[in-house]
């Protein structure tokens, strides 16, 4: 059979049609999202200013007197994603760069499938954990007065869950130097050291800052560890060692209620949603963009 | 001739010393890190290790007897959540992998997309509840049911998966194609009978990686409305469900120290599931490695 | 075998095959248990009776399928009341009675109900174990306490004498029955309550900040207090009259704890409970429901036998309405407003 026929022609034609289909429900997927935050959120601003939303610095939404102003949850949610950065990025960043510049291949087969492992954990169990063991064994012994909620808690297990992320990007944005520079480094009598912090971080440093960009933005995104651990006070505040209110969790917080639609108690899911989903993006969206724009190109 | 500036000294003694200490601190990161997994086991198993027992699976969640209590709904809820998902999300998310791949043309729409995979990856998983419950739940009318979470969550690894798929078939070396092609293959066989056996190996890899990832997802769940008390199994798609972190979160949620224990013991059957999923993901990829033909 | 032919000239003996085999099929599923879904949701308060209701009664109908959602008083009426009926729930439980509002949204929907009591909880105020200065607080010191805008923030402006200790409060969220009652009976107004406190529907976020924090005070029902004694104190309240009673079982039983005892409700939809497993649903919690109300793990007061009795009465003969609604104030007799409403 050398020669196409007609019918084979058109069973070509729909396959492609049917997988371009496939792909388009990503764009039916974006779509779904920004079309769904959009209608109730529009409801919600319908009723209260965006100025009051963005700027004010009082969530009240369920309570008389109501305060619509989001500042406390974005300040409890960067709280945490910063302080959970606090953490991943000097024990990621350490790892990779023993992982690319140190490990032998040996101990990188072992070292390298237990980070995988402590990606694959669910966030429930980082919650559970920040429960049991962060507040009564790490926390407390430490700051006495610090609330049982707290965001340190949540900060520090939010930190473990993105090590593997900093740590396996910037594994691979160290990996992707080529040998050439460092070989030119230890030609001219560098120590490893100076080879890893002055020629080979400097050279991945685009894939290095774009992984902690995506790792913070995963932070923030987190659910399920911030609702089990840093409380349900929505305040605007730097302590680390009271409870707090991220966006996630009030989100969680009002779903648990199931208010349906028409009240402005719904309308606060869509809109908070919305924050959160803009923010996300945005962080996402700067880290992809120094990955490409200041990549090194290496002949 | 020796140098007069003091910067100019070799200085190795010193510098050796530095950078001694730096890998040491390196290594001690790293250490750190498989510490606090460590620790994290530790605790989760002298919490719920006496929870552990084939009555533990086969029991229904109680609040009346906590000894007593189990997590069949829950498991068999997971598991019909891994069923359906992976029944939606690997057709789509494989074929939407073969076209960007195979098919697609560098055009804008193309690039459109690709951002939009991309995008997709990092929205943050409560949104997917969000949107689950808007069309899933009111629009589509599906109540709350399994395949309403099941719907969510494949839209939740869709992105993964499409971008393992992608993965998989860049893999495979474009001589195999040509060689296909130069027969007079059309594209479909071509990718049928040669690219896909060559590529399905990683492709099943990135999908068990996948649907481990969409197993652990308590937020979409949460929001879709699995939270409440539910002592059966599901009886078919349409049913309502409660799944393992669901239940966990619940246990987690009572005071009494108890659930604490329960909850433990729920994340270690949680792990049983996941940890094996991991493990034979990662077994397929190193197979694959080693016998690859090119 | 199965050909044309077959099944033409055997066709008098596979109708008569195929039929009996409908009638035993269908007299031996009669004859087993029920199956079906009853599906309730609401107050968190009223849920251990009714998931302990649910698991007992389980064991007896494994084929029926009982869910209890924990939404809140307020979350549980807005399902009961959804204008979706696949997505109504059969039972709604409340912590509180149904306010006009949600009796309005019923009758322009078309939903009948049925109200019934099921049992009597006291509102309990707690404190850290180790708080051993405030044994008992009158109303009025809650009400400046809990008052929308209000500025305590220590325990030293609640009362002369107290030491100076930041004060933490805890309680529960806006869509719970218990808040409803708390802010009418204690502040002067439902709902109206201040902001700044840690309000959560889960006792376990609860529970943990005032067994947490030594400053704490937060209030809850009775059972969940009964399941965590070892963690919190208890706070006596004094009502006005000088003596401060201390919530028990049998105080509360007694009546004499006020004004924070309030009874609970069953809200059941009138189309619902002609089906079979709805009504042995609610007829085994009934017949059961000193058992089940004062179980060792629920922890909270029953009501009479007779009261029990009018509650069947009114789901058997189908008596829609609050009957809270129309008794207008007074409704400390619950015999009383029930038999006459």
């Amino acid at each position: 059979m050398l020669r196409v026929s007609g019918f084979m022609r058109t069973k070509e034609r729909v396959i492609h049609g049917a997988l371009l289909l496939c792909a388009l429900v990503s764009v039916a997927t974006t779509a779904g999202i920004i079309w769904v935050l959009t209608i109730e959120s529009l409801r919600f601003f319908s009723e209260v200013s965006p100025v009051e939303f963005l700027l004010g610095g009082r969530w009240a939404p369920l309570l008389e007197p109501r305060s619509y102003g989001v500042l406390p949850l974005v300040c409890g949610t960067f709280l945490v994603a910063g302080g959970a950065l606090l953490v991943a990025v000097p024990i990621g960043l350490g790892s990779g760069i023993f992982l690319s510049e140190y490990a032998p291949p040996s101990l990188r087969s072992v070292v390298k499938p237990i980070l995988e492992v402590l990606a694959g954990i669910p966030t429930v169990v980082y919650g559970y954990f920040a429960l049991v063991f962060v507040t009564p064994e790490i926390i407390q012994p430490l700051v006495p007065s610090a609330d049982i909620f707290n965001a340190a808690s949540a900060a520090i297990v939010v930190g473990v869950m993105i090590i593997p992320t900093i740590a396996s990007l910037s594994d691979d944005a160290f990996r992707a130097v080529p040998r050439t520079l460092r070989e030119a480094a230890y030609a001219l009598s560098a120590t490893r050291l100076e080879v890893s912090t002055r020629v080979v971080l400097p050279a991945a440093m685009s894939g290095v800052v774009a992984a902690v960009i995506l790792a913070f933005a995963r932070a923030i995104g987190e659910t399920m560890a911030v609702t089990l651990a840093a409380g349900a006070m929505a305040r605007l505040t730097l302590d680390p060692f009271v409870s707090i209110q991220t966006m996630t969790s009030y989100i969680v917080q009002v779903s648990l209620g199931d208010t349906p639609h028409g009240t402005i108690e719904y309308q606060t899911i869509f809109a908070v949603g919305m924050l959160l989903f803009l923010i996300t993006l945005t962080f996402n969206v700067i880290a992809q963009r120094v990955l490409h724009r200041f990549r090194e190109v290496y002949e | 001739m020796t140098p007069t500036n003091d910067i100019f000294l070799p200085r190795l003694a010193r510098r050796r010393r530095f950078g001694v200490i730096f890998s040491v601190v390196c290594a001690g990161m790293v250490v750190l890190a498989v510490a606090v997994l460590g620790v994290l086991l530790a605790s989760l198993v002298q919490q719920g290790w006496r929870w552990l027992s084939w009555d533990f699976l086969s029991h229904f969640p109680s609040r009346l007897n906590p000894e007593k209590a189990g997590v069949k709904s829950a498991l068999f809820g997971t598991l019909w959540l891994i069923g359906l998902t992976a029944a939606v999300s690997i057709p789509i998310g494989l074929a939407a992998a073969i076209y960007l791949h195979e098919y697609a043309q560098k055009s804008r729409l193309t690039r459109f997309i690709e951002l939009n995979i991309a995008n997709l990856a990092g929205v943050p998983s409560i949104v997917y509840g969000i949107l689950g419950l808007a069309v899933f739940i009111r629009l589509f009318d599906l109540g709350r049911s399994v395949i309403a979470g099941a719907l969510t969550l494949s839209l939740l690894i869709l992105p993964v998966v499409i971008i393992a798929g992608r993965e998989a078939l860049a893999a495979v070396p474009d001589s195999i194609r040509q060689a296909a092609f130069a027969l007079g293959a059309t594209r479909w066989q071509t990718v049928r009978s040669h690219v896909l056996p060559a590529a399905l190996p990683g492709m099943m890899t990135g999908v068990i990686l996948a649907l481990s990832r969409a197993i652990g997802e308590a937020a979409p769940l949460i929001m879709i409305g699995a939270l409440t008390f539910i002592a059966f199994v599901p009886d078919g798609p349409m049913d309502v469900f409660t799944a393992m972190p669901i239940q966990i979160y619940n246990w987690c949620d009572e005071p009494d120290a108890i659930f604490q224990e329960l909850a433990g013991a729920g994340i270690i059957v949680l792990l049983g599931l996941l940890l094996p999923m991991n493990a034979v993901a990662v077994g397929i990829r190193a197979w694959h490695q080693r016998r690859k033909a090119w | 075998m199965c050909d044309g032919l077959f099944i033409r000239q055997n066709r008098k003996m596979l109708i008569v095959s195929l039929a009996s085999l409908v009638l035993i099929t269908g007299s031996a599923l009669g004859q087993e248990k029920i199956s079906g879904s009853v599906k309730l949701d609401g107050s968190s308060t009223v849920a251990p009776i009714t998931i302990a209701a649910a698991e007992m009664f389980m064991e007896q109908q494994p084929r029926i399928r009982v869910t209890v959602g924990i939404s809140g008083s307020g979350g549980g009426f807005k399902k009961f009341l959804d204008a979706n009926p696949s997505l109504r729930t059969d039972i709604s439980d409340a912590s509180r009675s149904i306010k006009p509002s949600e009796i309005e949204r019923a009758a322009k929907l078309g939903i009948e109900f049925i109200e019934v009591p099921v049992g009597i909880d006291g509102i309990t105020v707690m404190v850290h174990p180790s708080n051993n200065f405030c044994g008992h607080l009158t109303v009025t010191e809650l009400k400046r306490i809990w008052e929308p805008g209000s500025a305590i923030t220590n325990w030293s402006q609640v009362r002369k004498g107290f030491p100076d200790v930041p004060l933490k409060l805890y309680g529960p969220g806006t869509d719970s029955g218990t808040f409803d009652y708390f802010t009418k009976a204690i502040v002067g107004e439902e709902k109206s309550s201040r902001s700044d406190y840690t309000a959560s529907e889960s006792d376990n976020v609860l529970v943990r900040g005032i067994a947490g924090d030594i400053g704490s005070l937060g209030y809850f029902g009775y059972s969940y207090y009964a399941a965590n004694r070892d963690k919190l104190r208890l706070v006596g309240i004094d009502n006005g009259n000088g003596t401060p009673v201390v919530p028990s079982l049998d105080v509360i039983r007694s009546g004499s704890y006020k004004p924070l005892s309030r009874p609970m409700f069953l809200y059941v939809n009138k189309n619902a409970y002609q089906r079979p497993e709805v009504k042995a649903f609610l007829g085994f919690l009934f017949d059961n429901a000193r058992a089940i109300v004062e179980h060792p793990r629920v922890n909270y007061v029953a009501l009479s036998d007779g009261l029990y009795g009018i509650g069947l009465q009114r789901l058997d003969t189908g008596k829609t309405g609050s009957a809270m609604a129309s008794a207008g104030k007074d409704v400390s007799n619950l015999v009383d407003v029930f038999s006459n409403h």
